[in-house]
């Protein structure tokens, strides 16, 4: 019969209204709740209502794997020996691997000798131009660059705050710890320890033993942060300090730059004289 | 075997691809001869005597299907320009790659139009970004660069108003990478030039005869617009670039005889951003995730197409692992879903052009969201995937799809990945198809608008080089995962749909075949996945370099996908210029060679029906104008 077809479809979109006010009676104010069962349920096979995540009064939490503009690693707060040190190695492979070509690096060099030292002096991403890619992550072979779960970055001004440089892209391993804790337990058993490579090397090549320089709650953690300049932030999500409004991060004069080198020197030289003692 | 040059019709038509080459030279001794560089496949035929050969490949040796025909500038390695086009029989089997050489200054190649039609938009790209000369065709015209544009932007002596440098990755990123925005070092408008003879008053002009001057319209718009002339019931409409119904930015000039369209000029480039150059300046990884960006419906296809061109290339070389048979499976099902994804919007979209606006395709998407979930957990991006790499993958499934809270007023899922899959795939993927067609297939208003609308003919689907559910509505059962198999299609069992009416309704039958072929297929990759757990998705148990070794040659990468038949040309110039840049990559984009036959499908039929009509022959628009 003509119509029927019709009917018939119309029937369905009946369904589908009728089922979502169903969905509202089973859960009730339940629904709105933020407990994870019922957004489960909501969200599950079993569910036939309106599965609308309400943003930004509730967000899905992403997926581990998820991806949005990079961030570095730096050694915890409370590490022994290394603490708030970056994890680069300033090898630029990241930058090299970059689609849009938006990662630049700066490589340190030591003044007295010249030769570059495993540590970046500046790191910059114009996260304008990064497309998300997570190649950076993906080739590292120091696991110092990893791509970030925050994905709220609008700003009013793009252009003071849309070129991250190493202040604000640093974050502590922790904190990649607490946001992929799977994957981060993957790269530890490759690298086969919880911090940098190189802690495990330096650890070996001194006397001491490698339990000595294992991310530990140890006596010796309590007094190394307070003397490191750059202390990494609170774990987990630390809030980056915002520059001034018309700042230009990337732009900064010799002087600026003559004196991060200066800090990044010193920190070197504390570093030194602590492992020494 | 049979002497070629002997042969009767239908043995000649059955010829394998050596047996037409060696028939080709012996008719045409002095125009056809083996292309013999490194690497290279097929034969290069003189370019005076190309339309002739051109009419032998397809009449007598039945490669009745043009499927690309682009052009490369040899600039520093020969110093000539190449049209290369890839020719293929609508009953399966592989190409028949034949190309002619030109000079750089002034080049010209006769064009094809006249034997395969289907030549006309890929001769005016070549026209538009290489500055080749096509005699013979009717309409050569720019296509995705406007009138006025400063020279061919292909060519590898051009160079775009942004210039760093010729290859990536760039000197000044690493190790002494101070940042700079480029637009503080070349401020826009300093950096444009116009040719010589152009007129710039007349871009401002916005008379209604010179908005449509450029165009090549088969009518006389000025004669349309004189009132005082004939009296006449014809008008000119200019649909978008900016209207809701061009899926984007495209534009359709029509003309109109009261509610009846006479004809269709189809006007692109707006979204062009020359991903080609772009491609050019990358190294060969850096595309993957620029290829994502082409259809940004079904990333997952794109990405296949294109590591399928890459690891042909690498095939060529001495070290090379093909992937393992976990990492083909994982690539055909993302793959499958990204169609099912496709399908679903296709249909959605296509309904929001006919008037039933958004509440079908609502209910479709609700599934795209979990399968988009999924890439997410997996690939880490819901629609820019990213996920294949050349010889593997970016990684394997995730034990559990699984989210960590990281925000405030987050919400947590965790499931288990096989479950979630078996659950989709068994349960709520077959559920929406049948809501689906519950909703619509039957439905007295959808069959009155679609049937007998659009209608395309076999022949001219063929002729015209239409690919994917445009073709296969009108008749053709040519779906490239059969014909021309690749990964592990071959073992796995699904049927081709097919559907003979040529019209938009046999394009939306098609579809749902599709989905409902995609499922059998996810059906028996599941128990494959589950076979396979454990195994490496890399041959050797190690990811890929960063910067894979791609010896000398040319390779032509082309999937199914949810559009059509997707291609990549890519030529590798090994050490020469930079061993990790590709010297050509050019994608042969379904969505903008779908778009040729439009034409001859809009002529009359009714304004409201162009709309439905370009709906169903589903284009997005980061492919057609790359």
């Amino acid at each position: 019969m003509y119509g029927t077809g019709l009917a018939k479809g119309l029937m369905l979109t009946l369904r589908h209204f009728i089922d979502s006010f169903v969905d509202d009676l089973r859960y009730g104010l339940r629904k709105y709740s933020h407990s994870t069962d019922n957004f489960g349920l909501r969200q599950g096979t079993e569910a036939k209502g309106v599965i609308t995540v309400q943003y930004p009064d509730e967000k899905v939490a992403v997926p581990e794997r998820f991806r949005f503009v990079p961030f570095l690693i730096v050694e915890d707060e409370d590490h022994p020996t290394r603490s708030g040190k970056d994890w680069c190695t300033s090898c630029g492979i990241c930058a090299k691997v970059c689609p849009p070509q938006c990662i630049w690096i700066v490589r340190g060099n030591d003044p007295n000798t010249g030769r570059p030292v495993p540590e970046p002096e500046a790191f910059f991403i114009d996260i304008d131009i990064c497309m998300n890619c997570g190649y950076c992550a993906e080739y590292c072979p120091f696991d110092a660059i990893k791509m970030d779960h925050d994905y709220e970055l609008a700003s009013y001004d793009r252009t003071s705050h849309h070129i991250h440089d190493k202040e604000k892209l640093s974050k502590p391993a922790s904190y990649w710890r607490s946001i992929a804790p799977t994957r981060a337990y993957e790269e530890m058993l490759v690298r086969g320890t919880w911090e940098h490579k190189d802690a495990a090397k330096e650890a070996r090549r001194g006397s001491a033993s490698p339990r000595a320089s294992s991310r530990a709650q140890e006596t010796q953690a309590e007094a190394a942060p307070a003397a490191v300049a750059t202390a990494a932030a609170e774990a987990p999500a630390p809030p980056a300090a915002a520059p001034a409004e018309g700042a230009t991060p990337w732009s900064e004069d010799d002087a600026k730059r003559e004196e991060r080198r200066r800090k990044a020197l010193e920190r070197k030289a504390k570093r030194a004289a602590r492992s020494g003692g | 075997m049979v002497s070629p040059a002997l042969a009767p019709d239908d043995v000649v038509n059955a010829l394998s691809i050596e047996d037409s080459i060696a028939y080709l030279k012996s008719k045409h001794p002095d125009a056809v001869a083996d292309d013999e560089r490194e690497g290279y496949s097929g034969v290069l035929v003189q370019a005076s005597k190309l339309v002739e050969v051109a009419r032998a490949i397809r009449d007598d040796l039945g490669f009745d299907y043009l499927s690309s025909a682009t052009a490369v500038d040899y600039l520093g390695a020969g110093d000539h320009m190449e049209m290369v086009y890839h020719a293929y029989r609508t009953s399966g089997g592989g190409a028949l790659v034949f190309k002619a050489q030109t000079e750089r200054e002034d080049p010209e190649i006769p064009s094809l139009v006249r034997v395969w039609r289907g030549a006309d938009f890929q001769e005016r790209e070549a026209w538009d970004l290489y500055g080749i000369k096509f005699p013979g065709h009717p309409n050569l015209r720019r296509i995705l660069m406007w009138e006025g544009f400063h020279g061919h932007p292909m060519r590898k002596d051009w160079r775009e108003a942004y210039y760093e440098e010729e290859q990536k990755p760039f000197d000044n990123r690493w190790p002494g990478g101070h940042a700079h925005r480029s637009e503080e070092k070349n401020v826009f408008g300093k950096n444009v030039t116009y040719p010589p003879d152009i007129d710039l008053n007349r871009l401002m002009d916005t008379s209604e005869s010179e908005v449509y001057a450029s165009l090549g319209l088969g009518v006389d718009v000025e004669r349309i617009l004189d009132k005082d002339g004939f009296e006449t019931n014809e008008l000119v409409v200019n649909m978008g670039p900016h209207h809701p119904s061009t899926h984007g930015v495209f534009r359709m000039v029509l003309t109109v005889d009261g509610e009846t369209v006479t004809s269709l000029e189809p006007v692109m480039g707006y979204l062009h951003r020359n991903h080609e150059k772009i491609g050019e300046r990358n190294t060969y990884l850096h595309n993957i995730p620029f290829t994502d960006r082409l259809d940004y419906i079904s990333s997952m296809g794109n990405n296949h197409g294109y590591v399928l061109a890459v690891e042909q290339l690498m095939s060529l070389g001495r070290k090379y692992n093909p992937p393992t048979y976990r990492c083909e499976a994982i690539r055909v099902m993302m793959v499958e879903l990204s169609r099912i994804v496709n399908h679903l919007w296709a249909i959605g979209f296509w309904l929001n052009d006919i008037g039933a606006f958004f509440t079908p395709v609502l209910y479709f998407i609700q599934e795209r969201e979990r399968i988009l979930d999924f890439f997410e957990a997996v690939a880490g991006s819901r629609m820019m995937c990213n996920y294949m790499r050349f010889g593997g993958l970016f990684g394997d499934l995730p034990e559990r799809i699984k989210s960590v809270s990281n925000l405030t007023n987050d919400r947590i899922r965790d499931y288990n990945t096989m479950q979630f899959l078996t659950e989709m795939v068994n349960e709520r993927i077959p559920r929406t198809i049948d809501e689906l067609e519950q909703l619509l297939t039957q439905n007295e208003i959808l069959l009155e608008r679609s049937i007998g609308v659009g209608i395309l003919s076999g022949d001219d689907a063929i002729n015209y080089s239409a690919a994917g559910p445009l073709l296969r509505g009108s008749g053709v059962a040519y779906d490239v995962r059969r014909a021309d198999p690749y990964s592990i299609y071959p073992e796995l069992d699904f049927d081709v749909a097919v559907e003979q009416d040529g019209d938009m309704y046999a394009r939306y039958r098609v579809r749902v075949t599709e989905l409902r072929e995609s499922v059998r297929i996810l059906k028996q990759i599941l128990p494959r996945l589950e076979a396979t757990e454990g195994e490496s998705i890399w041959a050797d148990g190690k990811p890929g370099a960063y910067a894979p070794r791609v010896p000398f040659g040319e390779a032509y990468g082309r999937v199914e996908n949810g559009k059509g038949e997707l291609g990549y040309y890519v030529v590798s110039a090994g050490g020469r210029g930079g061993s990790s840049n590709p010297w050509r990559y050019h994608v042969r984009a379904p969505s903008f060679i779908n778009l040729t036959p439009m034409g001859l499908m809009s002529s009359g039929y009714k304004v409201a029906d162009i709309v439905g009509i370009l709906g169903s022959i589903d284009i997005v628009l980061g492919e057609t104008d790359r």
